[in-house]
């Protein structure tokens, strides 16, 4: 990396940064023998939001899957001061990071309401799941309509929303989102962008958000960082990197 | 016809019999994608458990319990021991390892009790019931298969841990996802078809008697119902199980004789691969390329 980008990378210096929700460093994963990141550092605040962009295969998809175990990972990811990485997905979900996984994840042939059950699957609270999932629908109502249907015959945004409000059954400290915009009419991507905040402002939740529609995602995100083949290239605060010229040449089209 | 409903009716109490080793034969594949060949044998291992307990002087009905609760443990255990680490492995490796399991019950219940015939009593009294029309163990079979049936329905449709174990058959990586523990379902699995396994084995032995090959017989009609009524289909096994016990009984009595009758399973068999490959049931998998 050059010394121009070194300049805005956001990199939590010790003891000052106490509010980072997730903190990653030097992390490294890949798929068997093939190794995708390559050590790659960065944070996401409570309660805020932090953008991972880049292009097809920069890592994006696997940096989600290393946070919460689905690949084999190597490095520190510490969540609220928890070292997890190393520990299964299970594990870490309990501890509150929720997925939203690349292709949605559906139970196709379970009922709408069983996915969303199956969301809050590992909370003792049954009381208050039957109050999240009246919140759910609040959200997005369309579900609410379609809660005994099954979830196979939800169009591609409902199944999307779907995913998003399934993971918010969890109560995450952490939500993972991967690629919420994809395959979306732009309708239906600016109603899933809306009630993302909305969530970001009613609950106290972390998310890392990865988008190949940067300039959306920039709009949205409080920090973000551009990875290049498995190495965060640039990484800041949103609205500085989507200033970077760089940034607005490759990614935002300006 | 009172003969006729009288094959009927018998057919029916085999049928629901077939229906549960069907279903447990469902449940694993569900989590597999394997027929459990050993499934029978697990069973017959069951019925031999109980035996032991009855002749030692336990009521009949304690035994019943107590058989169920440990083949569920013991299936478990198979799942953590044999099953979990060849998951991963080629088709044919898992099917030498059931086939395995299948010749190591055998031999071991031969091995313990011998191969020779032994009768198991039925818990229902010895009179016909309905003017004679079924045996009383008939239709106690019946009812005991149904209760098994009811419960089962209500465990997967309406607990919390019912809707997992059909998450896991469905999607392993979002199951894990939402914080399951994917491999003690699978183990949950195993557990709960050596259990239903176990029900189907003492409801039958007394009928066929206990030896080591008794469920050879029932377990290839056990296959015929859960391919008829779709292997991905716990309802269509239940169905498949029904049918194939009426058809069993009816073509043995009035088309083909006794001697021809498991012929009737490998022609539903046949029949269903050739015409319906999903069974009556099952998912059509329809692929776009």
């Amino acid at each position: 990396m050059d010394a121009s980008v070194r300049g805005c990378l956001a990199i939590p210096a010790r003891g000052r940064m106490m509010a980072a929700l997730l903190e990653v460093s030097r992390l490294q994963a890949g798929y068997g023998a093939f190794s995708v990141l390559h050590g790659i550092s960065f944070a996401v605040q409570d309660g805020g939001i932090t953008a991972l962009l880049g292009a097809n295969g920069a890592g994006k998809t696997t940096t989600l899957r290393a946070v919460c175990g689905m690949v084999k990972a190597a490095g520190s990811v510490v969540l609220a001061g928890a070292q997890i990485a190393g520990r299964s997905t299970e594990d870490i979900v309990r501890r509150g990071v929720a997925h939203v996984p690349d292709g949605r994840g559906t139970f196709l042939h379970l009922t709408t309401e069983e996915n969303l059950r199956l969301g809050a699957y590992t909370r003792r609270d049954r009381a208050d799941v039957a109050g999240d999932l009246e919140r759910c629908y609040t959200y997005f109502p369309r579900l609410e309509e379609r809660r005994a249907q099954q979830a196979g015959t939800l169009s591609g945004g409902e199944q999307q929303m779907l995913a998003i409000a399934r993971a918010l059954m969890l109560r995450p400290r952490l939500l993972l989102l991967d690629e919420p915009s994809f395959g979306l009419a732009p309708l239906v991507v600016q109603e899933i962008f809306r009630i993302m905040q909305r969530i970001r402002q009613e609950q106290q939740v972390g998310i890392l958000l990865v988008e190949q529609n940067a300039s959306l995602a920039l709009e949205v995100a409080d920090h973000a960082y551009l990875l290049e083949t498995g190495r965060v290239v640039l990484g800041g605060r949103a609205d500085e990197v989507g200033r970077n010229e760089a940034v607005r040449k490759s990614y935002l089209g300006y | 016809m009172e003969a006729f409903l009288h094959q009927v009716l018998s057919g029916l109490a085999t049928g629901g019999i077939y229906a549960s080793l069907a279903l447990a034969l469902v449940m694993i594949y569900q989590s597999t994608h394997f027929i459990n060949f050993a499934q029978g044998e697990m069973a017959m291992f069951s019925t031999y458990l109980a035996w032991t307990m009855i002749n030692a002087g336990m009521s009949w009905w304690l035994a019943f319990v107590l058989t169920i609760l440990l083949s569920f443990v013991i299936g478990m255990l198979i799942e953590r021991i044999l099953i979990r680490p060849v998951e991963q492995a080629p088709v044919l490796t898992v099917i030498i390892v059931f086939i395995g399991l299948l010749v190591i019950l055998n031999s071991v219940a031969g091995w313990i009790y011998t191969y020779t015939i032994k009768s198991f009593p039925s818990p229902f009294p010895a009179e016909p019931v309905f003017g004679g029309l079924m045996s009383a163990h008939e239709l106690g079979a019946i009812g005991v298969t149904l209760v098994v049936l009811i419960l089962l329905y209500v465990f997967f449709q309406f607990t919390p841990l019912g809707l997992a174990m059909r998450a896991v058959a469905q999607n392993p990586v979002s199951s894990r996802l939402v914080g399951i523990r994917v491999g003690w379902m699978l183990a949950l699995g195993w557990g709960l078809a050596a259990a239903i396994g176990a029900v189907a084995g003492m409801m039958i032995a007394p009928i066929v008697y206990l030896d080591p090959t008794m469920m050879s017989g029932v377990l290839l009609y056990a296959f015929a119902a859960a391919l008829l009524g779709g292997i991905d289909s716990p309802g269509g096994a239940v169905v498949g199980g029904f049918l194939v016990g009426v058809l069993e009984n009816v073509m043995g009595a009035f088309v083909i004789g006794t001697e021809l009758k498991l012929t009737v399973a490998l022609i539903v068999i046949i029949a269903v691969l050739l015409v319906r490959p999903s069974g009556l049931f099952g998912r059509v998998i329809v692929s776009r390329v």
